[in-house]
């Protein structure tokens, strides 16, 4: 096994780079929650009023916010919804319907009233409340806890328990450009956009930061995350902010964009998920929501139009990160979400669900077995997606500084047009979907399951994937020599995919073919129930589960590595 | 949106071919332009003669040599050089330009990059990481971002001549779009927006490909009828190829598509229809292209098209057969035949 370990980590503990709590802009954010709230709805309400300049337009808005707003309340109730929901709701109803019967010169009056009380109430949902104290008792109990479980599990001696000798940075490696984010966060403000497969991303990627010597940043996380308690305890102490997906209506959208960008604009190094949602389907994030984004590049040219030309621009930096499991504990639940909007009436799941004995049966597997998670750091970008130096300056392809603030620029003069920042959001995304792509770290697990269900699916062509996924298993079995082969060709592309910059792997993957294969085949959803790949008696490769499997596959689609199957 | 103030500084044009001369012309009217040429000489005899391959320039046209001067007196500069050359322009301005410059080309043509020892000949098939559009080598070969285009029914000569005409301005980018429509427009020429700028340049290259198909029908001594036939099947064929090659059906529709293809099929002065015209007549394509001082850009185009299509597996009738016609010895005759007798006649299969 010694060739497939990884190689010794190199993840030192790095020195915090703001010395105390105190001097963390979120701290100084939550400190003034209140002032920052206020000024949230106002610059909000200033902005929905922007876009919907007459009061008609706006009392539709109105109208069809809180018509949805009783829907949700009747359909879909979570347990961190306020307790007044109901209430506050029908009540913004009747007086809605009560403004027909109001003279034209009341109305406005009684509409600002109801616009300013809905942001009022959904930008206190919004904000975020940093604790210094329970953000520093949460680290303390998730690095002890975990440490003991490893220790405990991995040194079977008496005592190991107690002992230190490994810690979460040998379970967890960091990959990637952690110096230059951390040189980054000290002359700018940081926006950290994750891929996201597994609810467990949200802790993985808070103990990441504060590893990395980070304050603690801002983070959008689904309110729905809130509904599981032990959750909503670490993400409210790590100083998430709540994003509600159920809610789309317009006020609602504009004052979570307004907290993310102000907050920016105030410096808080900030997080989210710009896939919006795990990815059902394994495959690594192609299309981005564009809404969080836009307030990464809306700051930056504020922070432009609003200098006086003193004090340089606090520049704003976007780095992409990839996390990169074995095993993600929800697959098989994401990719039946995913077949059944994919195949319509073509698919018929079947029902298998997860709940919280699952999640701590999976945590102490993690820790006590060898199945490894790596996170891979990204160049930093600056908000048009131009790769930055360590001192911050834009680059563009021939290595030349670029002035960020030029993009802005029109007739000399720094202006504020939506279409154009719409488009450089999409710029933005597709430039960040190409950096994912770029440090995605492959393993060998990811190899096995894509070479496994690529020959399957090569053997069967007559069939559509559906078709293919209703195969009985039994019918289903490679020749160790053929997945041998073929694994060792598509490894061979992988290693040049790497040598053109288009992709990172782990470094076991370098090992004997023989034991990779070992290794990866052992290491495919490591945890599940019905073990997507297996070697059966006679040495061949077969399935229990081959959707699950085909959510595996699914890493390393993108790659054009179909040819070497 | 500030586009008050756009007219106190100078646009620039890059380019001093017959079409680059024409729109220096035009933009003349309102504001200063600089007119860069790249042969010094050229610069020289426009500033003496103030004329310029038989067109006299606008007084508020100056031409110049110098590109750094160009880029840093000018917010808005329309590159119009030929496709072959334009990527090279593109290095050469790079240096001078920054974000905050905005480019409108006016250029019909693909960039072809390929690996090291292979041609446009030899290679199989074509992608679309090997076949580049105008804005996208501006963007891989500057800082710049936003980009638009100009295409449309412009022959140069009879906007020299203030006759009615039209183009296109596309761009992701509003703000370009309205800076395009308002330093070009005149009682005489019309300005219609459009935001599928790769379509839009899609459109305005594979129209030289039905040209020569015009040429050859006009050879063959048939009339009005199957022009007709050739231009709607030749639209068809256009979306079809646009669609695979990353355009939207809309650009196909308007001025830069339709609007094109009509005015290309029905200008017999153009190298193209030329090319189509003799090779109906018999002659062979090395025979035709011996005595042709430049060359017909649609015969490259005909070239890249199928190898796109054949990568991207799309329905190209007419390309097809003229790539046989142009390069592997069939006669016209043949490949009309084969399209007459061609089984599956859906008219409209794409909206």
């Amino acid at each position: 096994m010694e060739i497939l370990e990884e190689k010794k980590n190199k993840n030192r503990r790095y020195k915090p780079i703001l010395d105390g709590i105190p001097d963390w802009p979120v701290y100084r954010l939550s400190k003034n929650r209140k002032e920052f709230i206020e000024e949230v709805a106002a610059k909000s309400i200033e902005r929905i009023k922007q876009l919907r300049p007459n009061t008609k337009q706006l009392i539709s808005d109105l109208e069809a916010t809180a018509y949805r707003e009783q829907n949700r309340i009747k359909r879909n109730r979570w347990r961190v919804d306020p307790k007044d929901d109901q209430k506050f709701w029908s009540k913004v109803k009747s007086e809605l319907v009560e403004l027909s019967s109001k003279n034209t010169n009341e109305i406005d009056g009684i509409v600002d009233d109801i616009l300013e009380r809905i942001v009022q109430r959904y930008a206190d949902e919004i904000a975020g409340n940093f604790k210094p104290n329970s953000y520093r008792v949460t680290r303390e109990l998730i690095k002890f806890w975990f440490q003991r479980l490893l220790n405990g599990a991995r040194v079977k001696k008496f005592g190991a328990f107690f002992r230190n000798q490994y810690t979460l940075r040998d379970k967890i490696q960091i990959v990637g450009k952690v110096k230059m984010l951390r040189t980054l966060a000290k002359q700018g403000t940081v926006v950290m956009v994750p891929t996201h497969f597994s609810n467990l991303d949200s802790i993985l990627i808070g103990w990441v930061i504060h590893s990395c010597g980070l304050p603690a940043f801002i983070y959008g996380a689904g309110l729905n995350l809130f509904n599981i308690k032990i959750f909503a305890y670490f993400m409210n102490s790590l100083g998430a902010y709540k994003v509600d997906r159920r809610k789309k209506n317009l006020p609602y959208l504009e004052t979570l964009k307004m907290y993310s960008s102000l907050a920016i604009q105030k410096g808080a190094h900030s997080l989210f998920f710009p896939g919006g949602t795990r990815s059902r389907s394994g495959l690594i994030e192609k299309q981005l929501k564009l809404g969080l984004l836009s307030t990464a590049i809306e700051a930056q040219r504020n922070l432009y139009l609003e200098s006086t030309g003193g004090e340089p621009v606090r520049k704003i930096f976007i780095v992409p990160v990839t996390l990169n499991y074995n095993f993600v504990l929800e697959a098989p639940d994401l990719i039946e979400d995913y077949l059944h909007v994919k195949g319509q009436d073509k698919y018929f799941p079947e029902q298998d669900k997860y709940g919280s004995v699952q999640l701590l049966r999976f945590l102490f597997k993690f820790f006590t077995k060898g199945s490894n998670i790596s996170v891979s750091i990204g160049t930093g970008l600056d908000v048009l997606g131009n790769y930055v130096d360590d001192a911050g300056n834009s680059l563009d392809n021939q290595g030349r500084v670029i002035e960020t603030k030029d993009y802005f620029v029109s007739n000399s003069h720094i202006t504020d047009d939506k279409q154009r920042e719409d488009e450089y959001t999409r710029m933005l995304s597709n430039r960040i979907v190409t950096e994912y792509h770029r440090i995605n770290r492959v393993f060998a697990s990811h190899v096995a399951a894509y070479v496994a269900f690529e020959i399957w699916q090569k053997k069967f062509p007559m069939l559509d994937l559906f078709s293919l996924l209703r195969l009985p298993e039994e019918d289903l079995e490679i020749e160790y020599t053929e997945f041998r082969e073929t694994f060792k060709r598509v490894r061979k592309r992988i290693y040049e995919l790497k040598d053109e910059g288009k992709v990172r792997h782990a470094t076991h993957l370098k090992g004997k073919a023989d034991a990779v294969i070992k290794l990866g085949v052992e290491n495919v959803g490591i945890f599940h129930l019905k073990r997507p790949l297996l070697i059966n008696k006679k040495g061949n490769i077969i399935t229990h589960d081959l959707t699950v499997l085909y959510y595996y596959h699914n890493r390393l689609v993108g790659y054009d590595l179909e040819q070497y199957i | 949106m500030t586009l008050s103030s756009i007219s106190d500084k100078p646009v620039g044009v890059i380019g001093a071919g017959n079409f680059g001369t024409v729109i220096a012309n035009i933009l003349a009217i309102n504001r200063k332009v600089l007119l860069y040429a790249r042969n010094e000489q050229v610069v020289a005899s426009m500033r003496a003669s103030r004329q310029h391959k038989g067109y006299p320039l606008h007084p508020q046209v100056e031409p110049t040599h110098d590109m750094a001067q160009l880029a840093s007196h000018c917010d808005v500069i329309f590159p119009i050089v030929p496709s072959a050359h334009f990527r090279a322009m593109m290095k050469q301005l790079s240096p001078y330009l920054h974000p905050y410059h905005i480019l409108i080309h006016g250029t019909k043509g693909f960039d072809i990059s390929l690996p090291e020892g292979q041609t446009t000949e030899s290679i199989a098939k074509l992608t679309r990481t090997q076949v580049k559009t105008m804005s996208e080598v501006i963007q891989e070969e500057s800082v710049v971002v936003r980009v638009g285009c100009l295409a449309g029914p412009n022959l140069a000569k009879e906007l020299a001549q203030r006759q009615p005409g039209a183009t296109v301005v596309a761009s992701h980018f509003n703000e370009v779009i309205q800076i395009g429509k308002r330093m070009l427009r005149n009682d005489r020429f019309q300005v219609y927006e459009n935001s599928d700028i790769v379509g839009v340049e899609i459109a305005g290259v594979l129209k030289n490909i039905i040209a020569i198909a015009s040429g050859a029908l006009s050879g063959l001594g048939y009339g009005e009828n199957a022009k007709g036939l050739l231009v709607s099947r030749g639209a068809v064929e256009m979306v079809y190829l646009g669609r695979a090659l990353g355009g939207d059906l809309k650009a196909f529709l308007g001025v830069a598509g339709i609007g094109d293809l009509v005015t290309t099929c029905n200008s017999p002065m153009s190298r193209n229809f030329t090319v189509g015209y003799r090779l109906a007549k018999g002659e062979k394509l090395s025979e035709i292209l011996a005595d042709m001082s430049e060359i017909a850009e649609g015969i490259n185009t005909v070239r890249i098209a199928k190898k796109c299509a054949d990568h991207y597996k799309v329905r190209a009738l007419i390309t097809d057969r003229l790539y046989k016609v142009l390069f592997e010895g069939m006669t016209v005759e043949e490949a009309l035949d084969f399209l007459m007798r061609y089984p599956l006649n859906v008219d409209i299969d794409f909206i």
